[in-house]
């Protein structure tokens, strides 16, 4: 790819709101659908391009021999043979800056709040708005000064863009290191000069950059702490790390959405960029009016506060569908740079996959597998490979090089220490590493799994959360098989969670992961003899497994308790299970009665622990009956 | 406007014309044939040397000396108040015999993504009388949720029983109903105008109607055009609009057969690969808008090809829809009307329509019990098969039980009955009864307390 060709600096004053001379003019030739040719143009791959008379927004996708092929964002009924096409020279870019928190957006940054402004309830075409309020006017605090040198990606100044979150100001990737000859403090828009170096360069809050271009970063770190979800199944069992890539596959109604929501509101990352590529608009509504209301556990302030949306539901165009993971991921990076761990939600990607095979069989491209063309699994590996923890180029340069450059195991634990430190000193330190986790829903046709989407996220995405329908049709919540799901995170976080909430929070785990497979097998024999029929020994197994489907792995997301679970709590849950269990064992050896056992109260006591805020004290009690019974049944 | 006589293929569907003037992409055409007959299309694909159109009625007929007239404008329906108790057909001229309508304005057909922005979430329940759907898979106003039903089975009753039982409850306004058909057979299309007229419901109510025999072609347009009545009714008059779309198989059929007569790469089945889309760009016209009175609820059913729930058909369409409603034919066997299996259906929108204030306060751990139960017991009945019910645990025994009475009491019900939600949830309790208390994990205790009516 062609390097420092983009226009990527701080965005002009002014130049902006005034159209850019294109640099060709050319004429359409052929209109079918979103994919439309022209001739006499002069363009580069990926180039956008203005379409026809209304000057539709488009992007270059092929060049063969004269002709030149385009896909548009906005629906081309209408358009003619014969109408101009402009080449604005500028790749598909968004606009970085205060202003993106609480927004929402189609999928190529258009204000969704502004469209329905100029042309009401109903997306009409034609309409441009830029990504960011050019007229709202911002608190920017310089932490630099005049005379200081600074280089790309550094931080020069702080906004405190939504309460209690600050926006980092920093210089945009392409510009040169040089010194700060004025840096103003005060109230600016987006576009206003903020700080201007001696090599003529001039910064403002806004900086633009190209969505199909990574952006770049010091260095990138294996991960090393995980994404707490407060969803007990995916942070007991499967956990996915921050910076680390997850899916959630499932066929139609067995929940991807609410857990996608589920992590969108629970997650323990700073930002959120949740992207509806292609699916319902009632969905998108329900986040938009449920999110202002939801408290960030942490924070205690309005989950919208942390949150980027950005809504291409399934009618709107194809081709910005197909952008839209791409301004979510670069969105996402952005805030990675600033030294934050961002979660980025994408559902689906099969809308996604989807999207490109219908521009590619527009394109007449020779398809594989299922239509989908060739090049599906090379596009999702590199979407997903733009997740990571990385130390950002706005990190201060007090971490050395050296470091970073020692194995993942010291950086690991060098940083969990220093974060340990800040936390007891009651303000957490950030800036050092930033992450993006990306976690995508794929919705397999039929529910089948051996389809090429899924096959191929699986294998780029370490954590794999299988929907299963038959779960989701008895009603357990969330809907993921435990025997196919897996997490290959499990080894890397085990220091974290030994350091952060137990020794005992590995062995815990695999006891209950143990015990659910010992079920799976002694269904199979129940099936054909009954389990009045199996030994007492098997069916305290299968007692054991049930409470722990029933109280550790189903959680009622509407329920406002249950709908997020520390880990703490995770982790009491499951003492006391297998208090029973132990307790249980030491009754039959005894030569209890496995009926008696069945028989016991207090084990369902668990259950009401879910539903109280007074966790501690109900399981306690529990167990301190637990003890009581078995007294008794001796 | 000038005419061209300039065909140079015609395949199936397509009639290709060159050299004609630059014409826009998605134009109206119309073309008369020597013998003075007029037909209708659209153009699917232009550039300076070749215009593809895709004729509504059929290439039947057209020759090279046809005469071809690009309109300049897209496809558009004439709305207006009056087209309520009207009979139109596919097209959406009126077939019912009666005057000709006066468009208070002419509508594109293909409508426009409604900003996700300017949508409220649909929250009104809507009682359908029936209490699988009402209790288990409740309805809301704005939703789109699909029947998924199989040739054979009875979904025009249901669709019917929902149409005339449909309210909001404390609302006095009743529904609207839209009515499509897409290649439904003439006999069908007479059974659901004769209960339209018998319970009056046709005097609020458009029907558009493409039988089986009309041209496959228009069939793509048909749910368009009662769309756009739909939304007209709905956003501009202020009225709760119910579309009934029957039966979506017909319609991706169509597609389907379009798509091969362009020669385009198929997707899985023969299917094009942009079927997700194009259903997308139906169904997603359903909903409500902030600042609008109006609503308009989907209700499209779709016969699902060999009884499979993974034909891509109610695949794509399970993905875009908010939840299905799925018949049964073992319950159908079983002579249980309406034979709705609730283990695969599913309403996404339940949680936001029930509840304190809306239905009732046990309503959702209520139906999350029977949910678990039923699935329970419907899978014991595998078991029994093999080992024989003696070797039952008592509580297996009782759930499957359950599962038969839930199936005789709960699902069962008459084709005229008209079930209030309270009744609905009672007789949930009742069967309850059959367990003890503590049995109840999935109802919160308060609510155990104050309902069950069974032994402690």
């Amino acid at each position: 790819m062609k390097k420092n060709n983009e226009k990527t600096n701080s965005i002009p004053e002014q130049k902006s709101a005034q159209r850019k001379k294109p640099i060709s003019v050319g004429k359409l030739y052929r209109i079918a659908g979103p994919v439309v040719v022209a001739v006499g143009l002069d363009a580069r791959m990926y180039d956008v391009v203005r379409v026809g008379n209304e000057r539709l927004m488009g992007e270059v996708i092929q060049i063969d021999k004269e002709k030149t092929v385009i896909q548009v964002y906005e629906d081309t009924t209408g358009i003619r043979p014969g109408e101009p096409v402009e080449n604005t020279g500028e790749q598909l870019s968004v606009e970085l800056g205060p202003g993106l928190l609480t927004s929402i957006y189609d999928g190529i940054q258009r204000p969704l709040p502004v469209l329905e402004k100029q042309m009401g309830s109903f997306i009409q075409r034609g309409v441009d708005a830029p990504g960011l309020d050019h007229n709202k006017k911002w608190d920017f605090k310089p932490v630099k000064k005049k005379g200081d040198t600074v280089k790309a990606g550094e931080v020069i100044g702080l906004v405190e863009e939504t309460p209690g979150f600050t926006h980092k100001i920093m210089l945009p990737p392409s510009i040169n290191e040089g010194r700060i000859t004025q840096i103003n403090e005060g109230k600016f828009t987006v576009t206003e000069t903020i700080c201007v170096l001696d090599n003529k360069q001039t910064v403002t809050m806004a900086q633009r950059w190209p969505v199909r271009k990574p952006r770049p970063v010091r260095k990138k770190l294996p991960p090393t702490a995980p994404l707490i979800t407060g969803q007990r199944i995916f942070d007991v069992l499967f956990p996915v790390a921050k910076g680390g890539t997850a899916a959630i596959p499932g066929p139609f109604g067995a929940g991807k959405t609410v857990s996608q929501q589920q992590l969108a509101k629970w997650s323990d990352a700073d930002i959120i960029v949740y992207v509806g590529c292609g699916e319902r608009g009632n969905e998108m509504t329900e986040v938009l009016t449920e999110f202002p209301h939801l408290k960030d556990p942490k924070s205690g302030r309005p989950l919208m506060n942390r949150t980027v949306l950005i809504a291409n539901t399934s009618n709107m165009p194809v081709a910005a569908r197909e952008a839209s993971v791409y301004t979510g991921a670069t969105i996402a990076e952005y805030f990675r740079d600033m030294g934050y761990d961002v979660a980025m939600m994408a559902d689906s990607t099969s809308r996604w996959a989807e999207a490109m095979r219908e521009i590619s069989s527009r394109l007449e491209e020779m398809p594989g597998e299922e239509g989908y063309p060739a090049y599906l699994s090379t596009r999702l590996a590199e979407f997903y490979e733009r997740a990571s923890q990385v130390i950002p180029l706005s990190a201060p340069a007090k971490i050395k090089m050296k470091d970073a450059h020692k194995d993942a195991k010291t950086a690991k634990e060098s940083k969990q220490t220093s974060k340990e430190l800040d936390k007891e000193k009651g303000q957490e330190r950030k800036g050092e590493t930033g992450s993006v986790t990306i976690i995508g829903a794929v919705s397999p046709p039929g529910g089948d799994f051996s389809e090429p989407v899924t096959q191929s996220t699986l294998r780029v995405t370490k954590t794999f959360w299988a929907l299963d329908a038959k779960l989701a049709q008895r009603r357990h919540f969330p809907a993921i098989n435990w025997l196919n799901s897996y997490s290959l995170y499990l080894n890397t976080l085990e220091p974290w969670f030994a350091n952060k909430v137990g020794s005992d929070w590995r062995p815990l785990v695999n006891q209950m992961m143990s015990i659910l497979q010992e079920e799976e097998k002694l269904m199979e024999i129940v099936q054909l003899v009954g389990s009045d029929s199996l030994p007492a020994r098997q069916q305290l197994i299968l007692e054991v497994a049930r409470l722990i489907r029933e109280f550790l792995l189903q959680q009622n997301a509407y329920h406002e308790i249950d709908t997020y679970c520390p880990l703490e709590k995770s982790r009491m849950i499951m003492k006391t299970i297998l208090h029973f269990n132990t307790l249980g064992n030491a009754a039959l050896d005894q030569g209890a009665r496995i009926k008696d056992i069945l028989a016991l109260k207090s084990k369902d006591k668990i259950a009401d622990a879910k539903f109280n805020k007074e966790y501690e004290k109900i399981l306690k009690n529990a167990q301190k009956e637990m003890d009581d019974e078995f007294q008794k049944i001796k | 406007m000038k005419e061209y006589k300039t065909i140079a293929r015609i395949a199936g569907p397509l009639v290709f014309v060159k050299n004609t003037d630059p014409t826009p992409y998605g134009d109206l055409v119309k073309i008369t044939m020597p013998n003075g007959e007029v037909k209708n299309g659209q153009v699917l694909d232009t550039s300076d040397e070749m215009v593809i159109v895709q004729v509504f009625e059929g290439t039947s007929g057209i020759d090279r000396n046809s005469k071809i007239r690009f309109l300049g404008e897209n496809i558009k329906l004439g709305v207006s108040k009056d087209l309520l108790g009207r009979i139109l057909s596919g097209a959406g001229k009126p077939i019912d015999g009666g005057s000709a309508l006066i468009p208070e304005k002419r509508l594109d057909i293909n409508g426009a993504a409604i900003n996700p922005y300017s949508r409220e979430s649909p929250k009104d329940f809507i009682q359908t009388g029936i209490s699988t759907i009402d209790a288990m898979n409740t309805l809301v106003r704005g939703q789109k949720l699909p029947i998924f039903s199989g040739s054979g089975l009875p979904h025009n009753e249901i669709a019917l029983q929902i149409a005339r039982q449909a309210k909001v409850v404390g609302q006095e306004s009743n529904f609207v109903v839209v009515f499509a058909a897409m290649g439904i057979t003439n006999e069908e299309a007479q059974y659901f105008i004769k209960d339209f007229e018998e319970t009056g419901a046709l005097q609020r109510s458009v029907v558009f109607l493409n039988l089986a025999d009309d041209p496959a072609v228009e069939r793509l347009v048909t749910p368009r055009m009662a769309l756009t009545a739909a939304e007209y009714l709905a956003y501009e008059q202020n009225m709760h609009v119910l579309v009934i779309l029957t039966d979506m198989t017909n319609y991706c059929e169509s597609l389907r057969e379009i798509g091969a007569a362009r020669e385009e790469v198929p997707g899985r089945r023969g299917y094009p690969g942009y079927m997700y889309t194009d259903l997308s760009t139906i169904y997603e016209r359903a909903g409500l808008i902030k600042g609008k009175k109006g609503s308009v609820t989907q209700l499209p059913i779709l016969t699902m090809v060999g009884d499979d729930i993974t034909h891509p058909i109610p695949d794509l369409t399970g993905y875009i829809t908010e939840g299905q409603i799925t018949l049964s034919r073992e319950l159908h066997r079983k002579n249980i009307y309406p034979p709705i299996n609730v283990l695969p259906s599913l309403s996404r929108l339940m949680n936001s329509g029930i509840g304190k204030g809306k239905t009732r306060d046990d309503h959702k751990n209520n139906s999350d019990q029977m949910y678990a139960n039923y699935a329970e017991g419907v899978d014991l009945r595998g078991l029994v098969a093999i080992v024989g019910e003696d070797a039952l645990s008592v509580r297996d025994k009782k759930l499957l039980k359950f599962a038969q009475e839930f199936e005789d009491k709960f699902v069962r019900q008459g084709k005229q009955e008209n079930r209030s939600i309270n009744k609905t949830l009672d007789i949930g309790w009742d069967l309850f009864t059959m367990f003890e208390k503590r049995e109840l994990t999935r109802i919160s205790p308060e609510l155990r307390d104050r309902y069950f009516k069974g032994k402690e």
